[in-house]
Parts: C-alpha cells; sequence; structure tokens
C-alpha cells in the first residue's frame, strides 16, 4: 500500500511535474492527485513576481537605447583611427589579429543580457517548484504559442511574452491568452505582422506596400482550429486583412512608447470581411478580437488543444476517448485552462498509461537538476545543455515549435549521456548517488537499475547513470 | 488525422547535420561503379523564380518589376539558356552548369498542393502524396530495397547499417534502416565504461533506448578516424556565419561520404528558406543564403576529391513560393519551384522543365507557378539510374501509389 502511494507520487512528479526533489515523493505521497490540484489553486500560480524584470516595452526600448548607443561607438571608432591604419598599412606587418571589441554602451541592455536575465528567472521558478505542474502547463502553451529569439527584434522581449502573455492567463480562458498572444509585440514581430498594410488602407494606397499573411494562417493552422481542418486560403487572405494594422510603436517616432503594442487605423484594411463562414463588418481593431473570439469557441480549436494536451502529458498517441473528453471539458467551460489541467489530472489514463515518453530535453536537464539538488548560479552552461539536446530556449526552429513526440527525441540520447556526465562531474559533484536514488528512483526503478546504480565505479558516474536510467528518462 | 500527423511536424532541428547509411549499394558495385548520392533539403520553401529566373518569359518582368532578375541591371544573373538565368550568388554553381556537371530542374513540385510548410516537408520527405500518412522516408525506403553489399563501415563491430550526425533525425531518413544522430560534443564525452554500464542497463530494461546507445559507439569512432570532432553546430546568425556553417556541414557531409569504407547515401537539411518579408533575393537575405548554398556544393565537390565524378547532389524544398511579390517585399507560401542537380555523375548543363507560362490563367490558383514537372519522376530517376533501385519497387514501396509518375530519363551521363 505504501508502496503503491510512491509509484503514484513519483508518477505525478514526473508526469505532471519536472521531476522529484529530495523530499518531493513523502510530500505528496498520501495525495498525488490532490497535491497537483493545490499547486493549480495556489494564488498568483503561474505569475512571476520579479521587480527587477522589465516589462516587454520597456525591455524593447532598453535594447533599442543599448543597440544605438553601440552603433553610435562603432561609427566613432571607425572614424577615429584612419589615420594609424593608414600608417600600419605601409609597413610590412604580420596579419592583423581580431579587431579589439568595440567599447560597451552604458546606455539601455543589450538583448542578450535580457535574455539571459530572463532565462535564469525561468529556471529558477523550474527548480524552485513544489511539483511544477504549472510551470510544465507554461512551458506547453509557450511552445503551443511560440515566438523565437532569433527572428529581429524578439530576443529582448521573449522572456517577456512568456510572462505576459502565457503565464498571466495559464490557469486563465483560452480566448484571453489567445488576444494577449496575438497582440504581443513579440508574436506580431515573429510572424511579420507588424509590417502588414492593408492593400486598401491610408498606408497601403500611399506607399503602396500590403499584406502579409504569415500571422493569420499561422493562428488558423497552429494557435486555434489546426492544420486540414474548416479554413481555406481565402479565410487566411481575408483573416491577414482583419488585423492589418496590429503592429508596434515605432521608438523612434515615439521614444516613450515605443517597442508597444498599438493599432493603427492608417494600416488597417477598410471593409468587411468573412472568416470561416462568418461576416465581420469592419470595427477597427475589435474586428480581429471578434474572429479570434469565434476562433477560440470553435469547435475544431477544443479538439486541436485536447490532441496537444493529452499528447503532450499521457502519450503520444493519446485515446481517442480522452482526448473527446478534453475537447467537451474545453467546449463546456469555454476554454477554462484550469479546469482542463484538472480534467487532465482527473483522467484515468493519466494514471494507467505506461511511462512511454521521453522527457523532453529541457524537462529532462531541469528534473536532473532538481533531483541531485544542484544550484545554479550561472544559467549560461544549462542553456548550452539545452541547445546541445535540440531544445535552444524561446528559440524554435519554425513556429509550430518543438515537437512533443517520443521518436523525435529518441535519437538525441546519447547527447544525453555527455550532458549527465557533465553533470555528474560540474554541476552536482557532491551529489550523493545513493541518497538521490533513494529520494527519487527508488519507487519506480527496476533491479537492474538498482544494481548497476549501486554497482558504479565512482559517485559521479553513478549519478550519471542514475540521470541516463530509463526511470529517470521517461514520464 | 492520422496519429502520426503532429508527431511528424517537427525537426526541423537537425539544420546543417549529415543523416547516411554506410550500405554500399551492390547493383552499382557490380557495375564497376561506387555512387554517391546527397539529398540537401532546404526547409521553408524556396522562391525558386528567384534562384532560376525565367528572363525569357515575356510576363516575367511585370509579375516581379524591379525584384525581377534579368541579364540586365546592378546585378545581372547568370545566363544558364535563352529562357533562364541564375541567380548571381550562385557562380559556383554556374560553373559546374557550364562543365555539364548541374542540372537544374524547374516548376517542380510535390503532390502536395495545399500550403502548409509542415504538411509539405511530411510530402517531400515521406514521399508519399498526402501528409500525415506514414512515418518512414522515401530515401530510407529506397536504401531498403537495395541489396547491401556488406557494411561500409570496417570499424563497426557488427553490419551496421546507418549512421548520423546531429541529435534528431528527419523524416526523410527514418524507416527500416535504422538511423541514429551523432553531435561533435562540446562537452566532454562520458567514457567507454560508463556507456558499457548504460548499455548493459538498457539492454536488460530497455531495448529501445539500447538501440539508440550501441549506435553511437560506432558512430563515435568514426568520427575520430575522421578527425572531425571540431564541427560545431551552432545556429548562425550573420550572412558570414551562415555562409560557414552551410559549407562546413557538407563539407563535413562529403569528407565522410568520400572515404573508402564511409557511407554512399545522406541527407542534410538547411532552414531559413521562408522569406515572407524582405526577400533580397538580389542584395538581402535570399541572396546571402543562395550563396551559403553555392558554397555548399562547392565544399562537397572539393571535399569528394575522385569521387566526385560519381556523386549526385539533389537540392529540394517542400514548395514554391508566390510569383508576385507581397505587401512586404516577400513572397507567400506557393507551389511551383526549382530543384538543383549536381555532381560529376550528372549529365548536366540544361534546365529540365516544361515552362508553364506566367500569365495570370498561367498560374496555379492565378497565384503561383504551375508545377509540370512532379519532383518524384526526377528523385526517381536519380535513384534508378544512379543507385539502381528497381523501378517497380519506386512505384510501390519508395514513392507509394506513383507508378504512373515516370521516372525522368538520362539525367546521368
Amino acid at each position: 500500500m505504501a508502496l503503491d502511494s510512491k509509484v503514484e507520487a513519483a508518477l505525478a512528479l514526473n508526469r505532471f511535474g519536472l521531476g522529484p526533489r529530495t523530499g518531493s515523493i513523502a510530500a505528496i505521497a498520501s495525495d498525488p492527485r490532490g497535491a497537483l490540484i493545490a499547486e493549480l489553486d495556489r494564488t498568483g500560480a503561474g505569475r512571476i513576481t520579479n521587480a527587477e524584470l522589465m516589462t516587454s516595452g520597456v525591455a524593447a526600448r532598453a535594447a533599442f537605447a543599448f543597440q544605438q548607443a553601440q552603433r553610435e561607438l562603432r561609427r566613432a571608432a571607425k572614424s577615429a583611427p584612419k589615420e594609424m591604419s593608414k600608417d600600419a598599412a605601409a609597413e610590412p606587418s604580420p596579419p592583423a589579429g581580431p579587431p579589439p571589441a568595440p567599447a560597451r554602451p552604458n546606455v539601455g541592455m543589450a538583448p542578450q543580457q535580457i535574455y539571459l536575465d530572463e532565462a535564469k528567472v525561468r529556471l529558477t521558478a523550474a527548480l524552485d517548484a513544489d511539483i511544477g505542474f504549472v510551470e510544465r502547463l507554461t512551458w506547453f502553451w509557450s511552445n503551443h504559442f511560440c515566438v523565437s529569439a532569433d527572428k529581429a527584434g524578439v530576443r529582448p522581449i521573449a522572456g517577456a511574452f512568456e510572462r505576459e502573455a502565457i503565464r498571466a492567463n495559464v490557469l486563465g480562458r483560452f480566448v484571453d491568452m489567445l488576444r494577449a498572444v496575438e497582440t504581443h509585440p513579440a508574436m506580431l514581430l515573429y510572424l511579420d505582422n507588424a509590417r502588414s498594410i492593408g492593400p486598401n488602407s491610408q498606408a497601403g494606397r500611399n506607399r503602396g506596400r500590403g499584406l502579409n499573411e504569415n500571422l493569420a494562417r499561422e493562428i488558423l493552422e497552429l494557435h486555434t482550429l489546426g492544420v486540414r481542418t474548416v479554413y481555406t486560403q481565402d479565410d487566411v487572405t481575408s483573416f491577414a486583412k482583419v488585423i492589418t494594422g496590429w503592429s508596434i510603436v515605432n521608438p523612434v517616432q515615439d521614444p516613450a512608447r515605443g517597442g508597444e503594442f498599438t493599432f493603427n487605423p492608417n494600416m488597417h484594411e477598410p471593409g468587411t470581411q468573412s472568416v470561416v463562414g462568418q461576416a465581420y463588418a469592419d470595427a477597427g481593431f475589435d474586428q480581429g478580437r471578434r474572429v479570434l473570439a469565434a476562433l477560440a469557441r470553435h469547435p475544431a480549436t477544443a479538439t486541436h488543444v485536447a490532441r496537444k494536451l493529452a499528447r503532450h502529458f499521457i502519450a503520444d498517441d493519446p485515446a481517442l476517448a480522452l482526448i473527446e473528453r478534453l475537447a467537451k471539458c474545453f467546449r463546456d467551460t469555454e476554454g477554462d485552462l484550469k479546469e482542463m489541467a484538472k480534467a487532465l489530472v482527473a483522467a484515468p489514463e493519466a494514471w494507467a498509461t505506461p511511462r512511454s515518453k521521453l522527457k523532453r530535453p529541457t524537462e529532462w536537464i531541469v528534473s536532473a537538476l532538481r533531483a541531485t539538488g544542484a544550484s545554479v548560479t550561472d544559467v549560461r552552461p544549462v542553456m548550452q545543455a539545452q541547445n546541445l539536446l535540440g531544445e535552444p530556449l524561446w528559440r524554435p526552429p519554425a513556429p509550430n515549435g518543438f515537437a512533443d513526440d517520443d521518436a523525435t527525441w529518441l535519437d538525441g540520447l546519447s547527447q544525453r549521456l555527455d550532458v549527465a556526465n557533465q553533470v555528474a562531474l560540474r554541476i552536482a559533484p557532491g551529489a550523493d548517488p545513493t541518497a538521490v536514488f533513494e529520494e527519487t528512483l527508488a519507487p519506480v526503478a527496476s533491479a537492474e537499475t538498482k544494481r548497476t546504480i549501486a554497482r558504479a565505479e565512482s559517485r559521479q558516474q553513478a549519478l550519471a547513470l542514475l540521470l541516463m536510467a530509463p526511470e529517470f528518462q521517461r514520464r | 488525422m492520422g496519429p502520426h500527423a503532429v508527431t511528424r511536424r517537427r525537426l526541423l532541428l537537425a539544420s546543417g547535420t549529415l543523416f547516411a547509411w554506410a550500405h554500399l549499394p551492390k547493383l552499382a558495385l557490380a557495375e564497376g561503379r561506387d555512387p554517391r548520392l546527397l539529398v540537401i533539403v532546404l526547409r521553408g520553401a524556396l522562391d525558386g523564380l528567384a534562384a532560376v529566373a525565367p528572363v525569357g518569359d515575356p510576363d516575367w518582368l511585370a509579375l516581379r518589376g524591379d525584384k525581377a532578375l534579368t541579364l540586365e541591371g546592378k546585378t545581372p544573373g547568370l545566363p544558364l539558356d535563352k529562357m533562364f538565368v541564375l541567380n548571381p550568388a550562385m557562380p559556383n554553381l554556374h560553373r559546374l552548369y557550364q562543365a555539364g556537371a548541374a542540372t537544374i530542374v524547374h516548376a517542380a513540385a510535390t503532390a502536395y498542393r495545399e500550403r502548409s510548410h509542415f504538411d509539405g516537408q511530411d510530402v517531400l520527405e515521406s514521399g508519399l502524396a498526402r501528409p500525415g500518412a506514414v512515418s518512414t522516408g522515401w530515401l530510407n525506403r529506397a536504401l531498403a530495397t537495395l541489396e547491401p553489399a556488406g557494411s561500409a563501415n570496417p570499424i563497426s563491430t557488427k553490419p551496421r547499417n546507418a549512421f548520423a550526425v546531429g541529435p534528431i533525425a528527419p523524416l526523410v531518413v527514418r524507416g527500416p534502416a535504422p538511423v541514429l544522430s551523432w553531435t561533435p560534443p562540446r562537452l566532454p564525452p562520458a567514457s567507454d565504461d560508463t556507456l558499457m554500464r548504460l548499455l548493459d542497463l538498457y539492454r536488460h530494461t530497455d531495448p529501445a533506448l539500447a538501440r539508440v546507445l550501441e549506435e553511437r559507439m560506432g558512430l563515435a569512432e568514426i568520427a575520430r578516424a575522421g578527425g572531425m570532432e571540431s564541427n560545431q553546430q551552432q545556429r548562425p546568425v550573420a550572412a558570414a556565419q551562415v555562409r560557414a556553417f552551410f559549407a562546413e556541414s557538407a563539407g563535413t557531409a562529403a569528407k565522410f561520404m568520400a572515404r573508402p569504407d564511409g557511407p554512399r547515401v545522406g541527407a542534410l537539411a538547411f532552414d531559413g528558406w521562408d522569406t515572407h518579408a524582405n526577400e533580397g533575393a538580389l542584395d538581402g537575405r535570399l541572396f546571402a543564403l543562395l550563396g551559403a548554398l553555392d558554397g555548399a556544393v562547392a565544399a562537397i565537390e572539393t571535399n569528394m576529391g575522385d569521387a566526385w565524378r560519381e556523386t549526385v547532389v539533389a537540392v529540394i524544398t517542400e514548395f514554391g513560393r508566390t510569383a508576385r511579390i507581397n505587401g512586404t517585399d516577400g513572397t507567400d507560401h506557393g507551389t511551383g519551384t526549382v530543384a538543383f542537380l549536381a555532381g560529376g555523375a550528372l549529365k548536366g548543363g540544361r534546365v529540365v522543365a516544361d515552362w508553364p507560362g506566367l500569365k495570370e490563367a498561367n498560374l496555379h490558383e492565378k497565384r503561383d507557378l504551375k508545377p509540370t514537372t512532379d519532383l518524384r519522376a526526377v528523385l526517381k530517376g536519380l535513384l534508378k539510374d544512379h543507385l539502381r533501385v528497381d523501378e517497380a519497387a519506386l512505384g510501390s514501396k519508395v514513392f507509394p501509389e506513383s507508378s504512373a509518375v515516370k521516372p525522368v530519363a538520362g539525367l546521368l551521363a
């Protein structure tokens, strides 16, 4: 009996959370399902309150100021030493080394620094969580509505995007998250909508520029209805017209509000548009808000979201009955994401399905750090590990985000051994593998795993083997 | 939607990494040949009209205006024939074309006619006419039909029929011939002893994990022998870095494949072709990407050495882009596009195209270059004449339900 409850607690921590820390399994063993629900019900769950973090507008302006100052420094450096370089060219000298690094401006903030600060805060939230269910939900939605820090302008606001659009709504309503996401500067930059102009708008007629249908397509294909469902190319084009004018304040024209969302009526395509069988009169910004509301209510969206949640948390090929139950919950509650999370916990499949899914790289790295009790002062080695394993933070290769199936990540397993080795050698060299095993793996470990760890030639090797054990890799 | 539909919408991660098999194709060997085939997938959909412009088409200038590549102007195209010019970012490909070692296929497409990248890549890589239907790729299935003349890698302790570089295998190489991945580790690798212990544990408890690890051990050997441990996999940001990255990835692939005991068939993917805004075909992003691709082809030619004369490189993409420029100086998702073939084994120096014309009525859905050549026919022609894959198998197993699509004949010298 006692063993069973520990097995269920370990399952709750791995399948829904970020893996056990010392004491986690014992702490929730009396009622693992209740503990998951309690994490959802906590006040302020999902939110990060850190006075030092910048809003996306402040971050965008800080990055802009930094880059401006950097350009000026470069320009100054280029014009100043002209005479010297002429002299240098006159005499035969060995090939020049790399040019001296440009001085760092003390204005604003480097995009990379903002990105690293946000990464650190995100990692800390994951390491500090009791179970990590709300963090996992955040990661799930952040990947569903992904942006890429590799796109121009997104790097300094990728972290703010997750806090402002995803975390703020992670236990709220889907339609609110959808609206927050699609009007966020990070998304408008990532999928090119900031510069999309209605051909018949004021700006379109004056400048002869026009539509970009990238964001409209991905909202329909990836964010709401799902590919090959109920929309056509005409819907994509019409919807793209609806959201023309959803743009960003130019920091040169308005230094106080630069980088923030704006609805620019001069860029907005006038007229009624039809999207997925419904006509929307031109109501400026509201026209698009109404389309988003309708998309959020559409049954295809409910099914799409239900399938993705079930696939992420439970199995690559979840039972159709489970998907339908989750979709019904979505429809019945008008997309209440907290109720969806509770429905996942209540699903019998969540507790009966074997641990077949490989933890995603970041889940695995974080669960390794949690298990070994490593304290992370420098976030960069963790990010390097994410890169090495193919899941670089806020840098998905395409708008459909990182894959969520076992096959995708299986081939990267061998790289995990190198990371496990690194954790054992450098990040948690003091961890006692026997204690870590007892605290995090023992309830679910096979006799072979226990034996392999016990017989390791060193503590470091034991720890690496523990982190690589099938029971540690799968959830 | 099939169970695989979303599982396969994934893996654009493996940019610039090599996936390959170490089989030596037996039939080709029996003929005294030792053919190499490297497939390069351009992910994101290449604007074929910007890469190879139909300057002989009377409607070309009207379609693209000052964004049109022409024989005149600041950046004139490189002439191919009376109809087509090549983007000036690709001087190496042009040189190969003039020497008969490059062929360009235009107005080509897979059987896919929608405009989703992920479904389009699915069709391109699976070889099926519809997305989400299988979890294996045509290249892998083609290899599986060939009778191997033994493992090409003498280091291996058992006949190992696949190896790969990079953390994740893309669909085109997945299938019955197993594929594994290998990334040059920046971290100190785990010791062989740790590896053996882990392998032993996996063999007893989790065979799927055991298989992945077994493959990796062979790979680590070949990399050490080839002296390629310093190969980096970082995401490039600037044009020069993109160029260096493409050249390094393709060059490394060629180094592996040139070895007498190396693999003969491989695949690479390069990301970044989704040029919705500020496409820059003549001076910007696409120009830089095409230049990087050109450098990659040059690196393959150099590093293949003598094996270049038995090499075919096929560069393909999921679909083309709109014939017209969109409102943000880019192009949106389209249909027909180009494929590049390069290599000493080709009978090249020509553009293979049944040109559909660019008048609005001739455009697919009045917006895209109409596809008149089935890309599968081109790939079948290469697999049949270069690797000696059986034609019946090409129409059933490799590209299922495509026996009506005949292989293009005469691509090889």
